[in-house]
Parts: structure tokens; sequence; C-alpha cells
């Protein structure tokens, strides 16, 4: 079954299967209802990462490294988790400037600068060639390989052979045609390619599908699972070795973190990663589910390749067969041809993927970044007077790719055999990783020009060539071998291998030390030598602080000048043709509120501004500056005009943060102000009870006062003994209101502070003394026992003494009151405690309500026997008697049982 | 005619039961408001003098109390209060006293006010 024509109608019938997915793709675009607009389908597309290197260059790297073909893996992962700070941030920016490419990218950041997009363009065209190679490598020894089947032989050196008879000559037009169908169709404003998009998430399910049949395949068919592998494996010294991880990697520790950074930088610079994480994204919320479904597939894709690495050093142990191919050649030695045909669509599928996507990226570049600047300026007159330009733009794309496919397959004759996949594919990665420092530093430091972006380029990019892919050349003789060995010129130093005697690394670490070092010193060198001027500091701006500004106004503000609105709308239908410009003036009058073409449009700032980003969606950024400056008379702003409106900027910005501020202070204090006032309210509420209350209390005495004097005026015959009665009256009533005067005042004084406090050493024993000695006449009128116990020696209290007998007094006749006449009993007693006195005075009265108890000590709170006309007090005494013992430091207490009597009792500090 | 007279404060009592008793009138006396209600049902006395502030019921309740049972209509009712406040005075017309008078009051004034609501 497998034969030529076999395979090659299922690969030209899965190619159509491809072509008919994105066909229907752009189609569904157009409509409007994109099919791409998912995450998942987002998060497969990133994995455009995994090529025919991943497909059959890991399990190659595998089978000599052992764990060490891991690195290109992990440092995916580990880029995707900063990917939240740092592209996130790329895409916000790429997003509001429409941007193009990669090269678009660096060219706008570095002031709209079409010689860094030119650079960008040169060194990712040259770096990605060995890359291209290796795909075409890839599938054209693939097909070799399985034409041949039942035999199992390796393909022939590809160098002896002619062009016309060479299978990667025609896979590579192939690929040329089949490219420029899919993505150059049409002009898309955004450079979007949804129908490519949708087409390599389905490759990407694909080539993962061949991957892990035939992973199954080896591990549960050919042996019995991952155990009985793993211990086969252990059982040969050669492959036992390469279970250590340290040991199986050249160079150890260094190339492991090398080739970590380098797949690190890859995952974000390669040309196609760009192109689909950034320039084909959506939505930037899609990013966030990438985030952990892209390591995902990376796992997926990862875990039978050391299974199938031992399996193939197991079954073919001679080591006539490449480890490269294993994938292809375990099937093909058990005689599973189905599966074989499958693992060949799948490493196809793996190839085209990425060659699709990286030439489009490439091209795009090439037009946008290299080819139409050179050509409007070259013939700036001549280009103005064409009115339609798009055709141009889509010859200019397809001439790019077919050549590009050609180079690629240049390298491929002249320098593809002398490495293995996996080494030319980190040539490339090597490449792409000199766009790092330039990218990075772009979005975070403002302070980078363009000179500074230029020199670190051209620095990294010249270092690169020179330990990498001159290297190469040499070695498929391309160049004299003596170069490698003394140097240029004899000059040991020198040597490409062995750059100024660092020796002892493998081939890529070696590379990258050096190129990052001239790369990121020349780059923070020059720029640090001089300032960045007009153009560069508002594209600084926009760029780094992205995520502060509000994208109406944000580049408007930096213009200055005179345009018409006929001229503008003209340049940009000449590029998106007149519908395109119609929707896009359309868009800008709709956000001013107005409708286009009925009202005018004034052509301000704002319009050209708009009509700037849109013609950079076509063009380029760089370009689209171009076009605008020859249609627009601008003045130019002077770097101290931008300063100036950037300083103002900031300090709008720095005044309502200000604002802000006092605003919430200003809140906080009114919430302070409302509490007050209710604090204010409740306390005149108080007040006004007090006032209330006292006025009664005064009242009522005053009413029996005034009755008896003058019942006594009017009643001359009143007896004696009634006389004496009422007379008696008027005198108690009149010593209670004065008692109550006296107490309010008292009281009045004390809470006010103003109250006179004489302090001194204090004998409670005395004082108990004279109180008892001062109410004895009261205890023998209502016969009422009274028993003390207090101690010999007593430590002396820090009090007032007459505000203590104060004190004793009011709860004696408190207790007193409360005593059925000849039944009373008090008792007094006084101990240390605590580090102070207690004092407690206990009646054998009826007791008091634990309702009662909790209010007790509040003002003209009284409790008495309703039912028995005993006079009350003011209600203030125990009042004021708990606010004299807590001035002095103590408290006072309540301890009582309706019907056992009531204990009283204040506590005081020595 | 029968006065009840309604207060805590005894040494009033004692006073206004000197000056109805002189003026000829037969007087009871009530110490809180569940008495003076429970005497108001039961002893039907024509003129009630209450007291605001008393413990158990207040003089408010008991007014109102007496003029929700229809029975005891005739029963005329003297609002005493130590408070004297616009708003207590108007409480006490509220729940429905013949007449309010502030302590202290003039023995005279009283007297006159009682002969005249009882001859109402």
């Amino acid at each position: 079954m497998l034969q030529g024509p076999v395979i090659i109608l299922t690969s030209f019938a899965y190619l159509g299967l491809l072509f008919a997915i994105a066909f229907y793709a752009d189609k569904r675009a157009d409509a409007g209802r994109p099919v791409i607009a998912n995450a998942y389908v987002y998060s497969l597309s990133l994995a455009v990462y995994a090529t025919a290197w991943t497909f059959y260059g890991s399990v190659g790297r595998a089978a000599s490294d052992g764990v060490g073909f891991l690195p290109i893996y992990i440092g995916p992962t580990l880029m995707i988790a900063l990917w939240w700070l740092v592209m996130r941030k790329i895409l916000r920016i790429s997003k509001q400037n429409r941007i193009t490419s990669l090269a678009d990218f660096v060219a706008s950041r570095y002031g709209k600068s079409a010689l860094i997009g030119g650079l960008v363009t040169v060194i990712a065209v040259i770096g990605i060639l060995p890359y291209i190679s290796l795909q075409l490598k890839a599938i054209s020894s693939s097909y070799s390989i399985l034409v041949q089947y039942p035999q199992i032989t390796m393909p022939a050196a590809a160098a002896g052979t002619s062009i016309a008879s060479d299978t990667a000559f025609w896979i590579a037009l192939i690929l040329a045609a089949f490219t420029i169908a899919f993505g150059t169709r049409h002009l898309d404003a955004a450079e979007h390619h949804q129908g490519m998009v949708a087409a390599i998430a389905f490759e990407s399910l694909v080539k993962l599908l061949a991957f892990l049949a035939v992973g199954v395949f080896v591990t549960f068919g050919l042996y019995h699972g991952f155990g009985d592998l793993f211990a086969r494996a252990a059982a040969e010294p050669k492959l036992a070795a390469m279970l250590t991880p340290l040991e199986g990697v050249a160079g150890g520790y260094a190339s492991w973190v090398w080739l970590t950074i380098l797949s690190m930088m890859a995952i974000m610079f390669l040309p196609r990663q760009f192109q689909v994480t950034v320039i084909e994204n959506l939505d930037e919320r899609h990013l966030n589910k990438a985030i952990w479904l892209f390591p995902l597939y990376m796992l997926a894709i990862n875990v039978f390749v050391l299974p199938i690495a031992f399996g193939g050093l197991l079954h073919f142990p001679d080591g006539a067969v490449d480890a490269d191919t294993f994938v292809l050649t375990l099937p093909m030695a058990e005689k599973q041809e189905a599966l074989a045909l499958l693992v060949f669509i799948g490493g196809l599928s793996a190839a085209t993927g990425m060659v699709i996507v990286e030439t489009i990226a490439l091209s795009t570049m090439v037009c946008n970044d290299l080819v139409m600047p050179v050509l409007l300026r070259l013939r700036a007159l001549r280009l103005n007077e064409r009115a339609d330009l798009t055709g141009l733009l889509l010859g200019i794309r397809r001439g790019a790719i077919v050549l590009i496919l050609l180079l690629g397959y240049l390298y491929f004759k002249l320098a593809g055999e002398a490495y293995a996949l996996v080494s030319i594919g980190l040539i490339s990665f090597a490449a792409v990783a000199q766009f790092a420092p330039v990218v990075l530093g772009g979005i975070f430091w403002k302070g980078a020009t363009r000179r500074g972006a230029a020199a670190g380029l051209v620095a990294g990019f010249a270092v690169w060539f020179y330990t990498l892919l001159l290297p190469a050349l040499a070695r498929s003789g391309w160049l004299p071998a003596g170069i490698l060995e003394h140097g240029p010129w004899g000059i040991g130093l020198l040597r490409p291998l062995e750059l100024f005697g660092l020796a002892g690394l493998d081939q890529i670490t070696h590379a990258m030390i050096w190129s990052m070092l001239a790369n990121i010193g020349a780059y923070v060198g020059v720029s640090l030598l001089a300032s960045p001027g007009a153009e560069e500091a508002r594209q600084a701006s926009v760029f780094v602080d992205v995520f502060r500004q509000n994208p109406d106004t944000r580049g408007a503000r930096f213009w200055r000048g005179t345009a018409s609105v006929p001229d503008l709308y003209n340049m940009l239908a000449r590029f998106l043709g007149a519908a395109g410009a119609d929707a896009s003036f359309r868009d800008h009058a709709a956000i001013k509120g107005r409708q286009w073409p009925r009202d005018a449009l004034e052509a301000d700032a704002e319009l050209v501004h708009h009509v700037e980003v849109q013609l950079a969606g076509a063009i380029g950024a760089a370009s689209a500056r171009i076009m605008i400056a020859s249609v627009v008379k601008e003045e130019a702003l002077s770097i101290e005009e931008v300063r100036e409106i950037l300083d103002e900027a900031s300090q709008v910005v720095v005044y309502s943060h200000r604002l802000e501020q006092k605003s919430r202070e200003l809140e906080a204090a009114t919430a302070e102000l409302r509490q007050a006032n209710e604090r204010l309210t409740e306390l005149d509420r108080l007040k006004d009870d007090f006032v209330s209350t006292i006025t009664h209390e005064l009242r009522t005495p005053l009413t029996s006062i005034r009755a008896f004097t003058q019942i006594l005026l009017e009643n001359p015959q009143v007896e004696l003994e009634q006389r004496r009665k009422f007379l008696g009256i008027i005198t108690k009533e009149t010593e209670r209101l004065t008692r109550l005067i006296n107490q309010v005042l008292d009281l009045s004084k004390i809470e006010s502070g103003k109250a006179e406090w004489h302090e001194s050493a204090v004998d409670m024993r005395e004082v108990v003394a004279d109180t008892v000695t001062g109410m004895s006449q009261v205890f023998e009128e209502r016969e009422i026992k009274v028993d003390t116990s207090v101690p010999e020696r007593l430590k002396p209290v820090k009090a007032d003494v007459d505000r203590m007998i104060q004190v004793m007094l009011n709860l004696l006749s408190n207790a007193a009151k409360f005593c059925e006449p000849g039944r009373g009993r008090i008792e007094i007693a006084v101990s240390e405690h605590g580090g102070g006195l207690r004092i407690d005075v206990r009646d054998n009265g009826p007791g008091i309500d634990p309702d009662d108890q909790k209010v007790i000590f509040d003002k003209f709170r009284q409790v008495g026997d309703t039912l028995t006309a005993k006079p009350h007090g003011s209600g203030l005494g125990l009042h004021i008697s708990r606010q004299i013992v807590e001035h002095f430091g103590g408290r006072m207490w309540v301890e009582s049982a309706p019907g056992q009597g009531a204990c009283f009792s204040f506590t005081l500090p020595t | 005619m029968k006065i009840l007279i309604a207060d805590d404060e005894p040494h009033i009592v004692t006073a206004l039961e000197f000056l109805l008793v002189a003026s000829g009138y037969e007087v009871d006396v009530a110490r809180n408001g569940d008495e003076a209600l429970a005497q108001i049902r039961s002893g039907r006395p024509d003129l009630v003098l209450l007291d605001v502030m008393m413990p158990a019921r207040s003089g408010y309740d008991v007014c109102q109390e007496v003029r929700a049972t229809p029975e005891l209509a005739r029963t005329k009712i003297v609002m005493l209060s130590a408070k004297g406040g616009q708003g207590d005075m108007g409480r006490g017309m509220a729940a429905g006293a013949d007449l309010y008078i502030t302590k202290p009051f003039s023995n005279r004034e009283l007297l006159d006010r009682i002969r005249q609501l009882l001859a109402s």
C-alpha cells in the first residue's frame, strides 16, 4: 500500500482538506461569525510552535541526550507564566496601534523608524531560513524513507542530486503555492488571516494525534508499558546514562539554562509565534485560557518522546537508523502501514503548519517594513498618483513568499546536511532571541532610543552570524574549514566556536553568551549616550504607558498641522479600497457622534491619527507615517513641546490624584462630623431628660411646702398636734429640697471636672467608725443592729476623706432605709483585695430585683417599696457615690437576690 | 361628693387630704396607678386628682383607661404634675383629662377649679 503515488495522493488530499477548512473559516469571518473566536482554537493555534522538529527531532535528541531534549519545552511553559505580565502588554499595544508584524512592532516603538523595521525583517528572514530548511528536510526525508517500504534505508545525502530531481525543491514550490493561496487572497486591514488560523489549529490536533498514536503503539504495543520500557533501557549501560538529566546534555548546567532561556525567547519572538499570539488574537481574554492550555499541549506531545527514543534504540541497536526517524521507522519495521502513513501525515502537518505561518509572517514584514518604505521613498511621486495600491502590495507579498521558500531550499542544499534537525532549529532560535532586548526593553524602558535599538540588533546579529551561521557554512564546505580551527586570518582569539578563548561550551551556549552580551551592551550603551527624539519619546510613552491611557485621545495630542478631508479619504481608499475607507470614516464619525458622509468631518488631529492607524494596519507603521506626511502639512513638534505636553498630562494626573485624596478626606471628615452631631443630639436629649427630671424632683417638695404653708396661713384653727405635724413636713421637705439641690450641684461639679478633691492617705477604719457613729441615731430609732469587721491594721488609701464619708453615709442610709424596723441588720466588712481595699455593706432588707440592679446606679433611679409610704431620696446618691469611687480608681457594684437582702461593695486601690 | 387622690408622694397626699376634707368632700387615697384604677372602678368617685408620675402605671395610662370605659364617662379627671412643659400638658389633655394643673399649685385655685368641675 505504501507506494509513491498513494503517499502523494494522501498528502494532497490532506492539504486539500486544510484548504477547505481555511476557506470555510474565511467565509465565516467575512460574514462576521468567526469560527476561531474561542480560546481553544487560539490555544491550539499557538501549538504551531511544535514543528517537524518536535515531531521527528525531539526523539532524535532524546536518543542521544536522554532527558536533555526537555529544556526546549520547559522554556515555553515557564515563559507562559510570565505572559500575564509581558504578553498582555504587547497585545494591548499591538491592538491599539494596529501592529501588523514583529518588525512593525519594533519599528513603531522606536519612532516609527523604517530603518529598524528593515533591520528586524532582514534578521528575521536570514535567521528563519535554517528553520524552514529543516521543515523541507523533514518532509523530503520522511517521504524518501516511507516510499522505500518495506525496506528501511536512510535517505542519501542531498548534496549530490540535481535540483530538478530533488524532492525538497518540489516540496518548496508546492508549499509556496499553498501559502500564497492561504495568505494572500486579499488584503486585510488588520492583517487577520482567520482561515489560516483555523487550518493550523486543525493541524495541531492532527500532529498531536499522530504522535500520540505512535507513542501508544511503541509503549503498549511493542513493549508492555512505561515500566517495562524503562526497565529494559536501564539494563543497557549506554541507555541508562541518558536517564540522568545533567549527564545527558553536553555542557551540563549551562546548557540547560541557556536552552531554556532560548526557547523562552523563541515562544515570543519567532515571527510565526508573534503572528498567532498577537496579530491573530481576536480577544485579549483568550490569553487567560491559553496560559494553561498551551502547557497542557506541550506535556501531551512530549509524554511519549523518551519511550519512543528508547524503543527505537532498543529496536535498532546498531545505529544504522537515524534517531530522528524513529517515529516513522518503528511502525514501518512492525509492518504497521496505516500507522506509518498517519505518522507521515502528522509530520507533514507539523511542517506545513510552520512553513505557512512563518512564511506569511515573514512576507508581511518584507512587504510592509522592507520593500514598501524603500519604494515609497524612491518613487514617492509616482506612487502617490496610483489610485489603487492593493495589487502592488499583494504582488510584493507573493513574491516574498516564493523567494523565502526558495532561499530556504537553498540553505537546505548548501548547509542542511551538516547538522541534525535539532541543532538547525536552535540556530534559528538564537537569531530571534536577538529581538528580546529591543522588545522587552522597549515596553518597559522609556529611555531606549532608536539608535540604541539599531546598535543592539546589528551587534547581536553580527555575533550570531559569526558564531553560528558561519560554522554551518564552513562545515558544509562553503567556507574554508581552517576558519574554525585557527580563526580568520589565523587569529586564534577570533575562532568562531571559541571566541576570545571561551571554550568548553556547546556551540549554542557559546553563541548566546556572546551575542546577548554584544546586543544588550550596544543597546543600553548607545541608548544612554543620547536622549530620545520627539517622535521616539512620543512612541515610548504610547508603548510603556499603554495601561494607563485613555485610548481615544492618546495619540492625537501630539499632532499639529493642516490637512484636508478629501485628501485623507483618497489616500486611505488607495490602500483599503473605497469600501474600506468608507467604513473607516464612518467609524470615526460615530465616535464623534456624527454621520458620515452626511455630516462634515473636520480634518483635525484625531481624524489624521485615525487614518494613520488604519493605514498602518495595511502597510505598517513606518510606511503609514510616510504616506500621512505626504498628504498632510505637518508642523513638527519639537522635543520640548512634546515634553511639555507630557508634563502637562502628568501634572493633570497628579492633580486629579490630589483631588481624589482631598475628596476622600472630606468624606471622612463629613462622616466624623455627622457622628459628632449625632452624639451631640443624643447628649442634648439626655440633658433635656435630666433637666426635666430635676425640675420634677425640685417641684415635688416645693408643692408640699407651698400647700402646707398656705394651709397653716389660712386655717388658724388647726390643732396644735396637726400644726406641729405640718410644720415638720415643711421642714423635712425643705431639707429634702436642699439636699437635692446640693447633690445636683455636687454631681454637676464632679462630672464637669470642677469638683475639688482633697487627696490624702485615708484610713478606712476611721471612716467606717465615724460614719457608724454619725448614723447611730437613725440606727437606734429603727432598732437596726450594726456589725463591723475591720482589720486592725489597714493600708491607707489615696482618697478624699470627706468624700469617703459621703459614700459610706450614702450606703449606710440606703441600707437603713430598707431594713425592716426592729429586725434590721447591717454588716460592714473591710478587707484587702487585689492590691487594694474592699468594703462591703450588707443589709437584710427585701433585696433588689435583677432588673433594678442594672439601673440602680443610674441618675434618678430609685427602687423602693411602693406600697409603703416611705419617703425616698433624690435618686442621685448612689450615682454620686459611684462617681466618687471611680474617680479614685475603684469600682462599685451590688450583689443581691430578691428576699435575701443586698450587699453594696466597692474597691479602692491603695 | 367623693374625690379620689392618686399620688405616690405621701406629703402631698396629706396636704390634699386636709384641704379636701376641710372643704367637705369624701376622700379616698390611692398610692399608685393600679390602685387608682381599681378604686375608680369600685368606688366610683366623682372626681380624681391624678398624679402623672406614679409607679406601676402612669397617670396618662390611667386617664386613657378611664376614658375608654363608657361607665366611667362622668368621672372628672384633674391631672397634677410637676412636669410643666407644653408637651406634657397637651399629652394630658389628649389622654382625656378635664384639667391639667402643675405643681406647686395654689390651694385656693385648686379648690375653686374642683368646685367648678363638680358643678358642671
